[in-house]
């Protein structure tokens, strides 16, 4: 892999980002209405829930955490439809850039356009609510990366669909994590779930990632077996999505969608 | 660098595209590749460039097979491809795709490539303009400045004066003359524009169903077909 290389196509999305400022807004103002929204919701189940009762906030470090998640798939596909809807993607595909420099400079990538969107959501959310993220302790490190590792994942399996299938996959990608919501237990305990959704739900990192943060929001308790098995398999489901990346890389190679994709 | 095609096919579910093509290129010269639309001439270029694999046969760059993922990057650094169904980033200043390319390919002291390009192009003035608001003229010098950007010793060209009007398209055609002969380049550029490969290629190769049906100097074609141009040539060769 060739440094150079990654960061030319880190930079055609920093000069994206960074020339225009109604792209800088939009970033920041989806994360911060979300925290806002949580935040009043948040502040309502503090004063009339026995759950939540003795824990300001934990609803709204849950809304914070999944739309890091939220943020960082999308971040990773957009930069992939980003080159579909300027049609310069047959030139990327035409230069020596090989696909593990793509995966690598676009999880870079997406991380910088994720913390743009959402620091200021965080920072706000202090002054606004009293809450603060960092409350997890040194737990929220390892935390933020199962979940930026899951929304990287998600996003590789999406754009594994836009190779495939071209721009017609494009609204998969907005609704992919709209499909797992429910199952990750962002906002409520595993134990709601039915017993046949539970099993499913144990499959995925997001249970185990969001029943650690009401661990230790609730109980005041780390409990390190959760983190681990989170970065478990999301160590699983990241390498299958480069797997299937590179499958769908070589099924577009084989169709022929490469020389002209775009809109 | 030279270009080696050898039993080259491409099957697409039912479609054969491209037939058990065999031709060469040799170092430094301009090859025109003429055909009517759907012949194939865009899928023979993607099986080039490594962007399609073919079914059978092999394209042999520098007698390194570009279907070998290492070879194709090495290969790669050294080509370059213009086609009018791509384009830049509308959203980034010229300078800024240029930069971009430049550090794609790993060219050294690109800043000063960039700026001689821009010059010789007439972009300079338009540097800090975004791409997408140029006209399509200029935004056809912008992409001839990226294909240039690596020094290419093979250049593909996919209809590189499509839809400009004819002193644009004559200035391109001069530029792409100087940048052969200057740097010895090996050029395959597939054109519906016979007066532009009459004047740019030392040979023409007719393609026509995925095959080549005949392949010599526009000249000898001309004279081979009883015609007085190469249009005629084409149009003969279409329609039989």
């Amino acid at each position: 892999m060739k440094f150079h290389r990654m960061i030319a196509l880190s930079l055609r999305h920093l000069y994206l980002i960074k020339g225009s400022l109604p792209r800088i807004l939009d970033l920041i103002y989806w994360p911060t209405i979300q925290i806002i929204l949580w935040g009043f919701i948040s502040k309502f189940f503090t004063m009339h829930s026995d759950y939540y009762n003795h824990t300001v906030g934990i609803i709204l470090s849950a809304a914070i955490l999944y739309d890091f998640l939220f943020r960082s798939s999308i971040s990773f596909n957009m930069l992939f439809l980003e080159e579909i809807w300027s049609r310069n993607f047959t030139n990327l595909f035409v230069s020596p850039l090989k696909v593990s420099e793509i995966i690598t400079a676009l999880t870079f990538t997406a991380l910088l356009r994720t913390l743009i969107g959402i620091v200021p959501a965080i920072i706000l959310a202090s002054p606004l609510f009293g809450v603060s993220l960092f409350d997890l302790g040194s737990a929220l490190f390892f935390l933020l990366l199962s979940l930026y590792f899951f929304g990287i994942t998600l996003g590789l399996f999406v754009t594994s669909g836009l190779l495939r299938y071209g721009p017609a996959f494009e609204n998969i990608a907005w609704s992919s994590l709209f499909l797992l919501a429910p199952l990750g237990c962002i906002y409520y305990p595993l134990s709601i779930l039915p017993d046949w959704l539970q099993v499913l739900a144990k499959m995925l990192p997001l249970v185990y990632i969001f029943e650690e943060v009401r661990s230790i929001l609730v109980n005041n308790v780390v409990d390190y077996s959760n983190i681990i098995t989170a970065l478990q398999l999301n160590m699983v489901y990241f390498v299958a999505g480069i797997v299937l990346f590179y499958f769908a890389f070589y099924g577009a190679r084989k169709k022929g969608t490469l020389i002209n994709v775009g809109e | 660098m030279s270009i080696e095609i050898n039993n080259l096919s491409k099957k697409f579910k039912n479609t054969l595209a491209v037939k058990n093509l065999n031709f060469k290129i040799e170092k430094g010269k301009i090859i025109g590749l003429l055909g009517p639309n759907g012949c194939g001439k865009s899928t023979t270029i993607g099986m080039m460039l490594g962007l399609i694999k073919p079914t059978a046969g092999s394209v042999l760059i520098n007698q390194k097979n570009i279907e070998n993922e290492s070879n194709r990057t090495k290969l790669l650094e050294k080509m370059n491809f213009i086609s009018p169904y791509i384009e830049l980033p509308k959203k980034l200043s010229v300078e800024e795709n240029l930069k971009v390319y430049a550090r794609l390919y790993g060219v050294k002291n690109f800043k000063e490539k960039i700026n001689d390009l821009m010059k010789q192009l007439n972009l300079y003035d338009l540097r800090s303009r975004q791409t997408g608001e140029l006209s399509s003229g200029q935004k056809n010098r912008v992409s001839l400045a990226k294909a240039l950007v690596n020094n290419p010793e093979i250049l593909l060209l996919d209809e590189p004066t499509a839809s400009l009007d004819p002193d644009v398209g004559d200035y391109i055609r001069g530029i792409i003359e100087d940048y052969a002969s200057n740097q010895n380049a090996t050029i395959l550029l597939a054109s519906h524009n016979m007066d532009e490969v009459e004047r740019l290629c030392s040979e023409v190769m007719m393609m026509k169903n995925g095959e080549i049906i005949d392949r010599g100097k526009s000249s000898d074609l001309i004279s081979k077909h009883g015609r007085k141009n190469l249009e005629e040539v084409f149009l003969k060769i279409v329609r039989e």
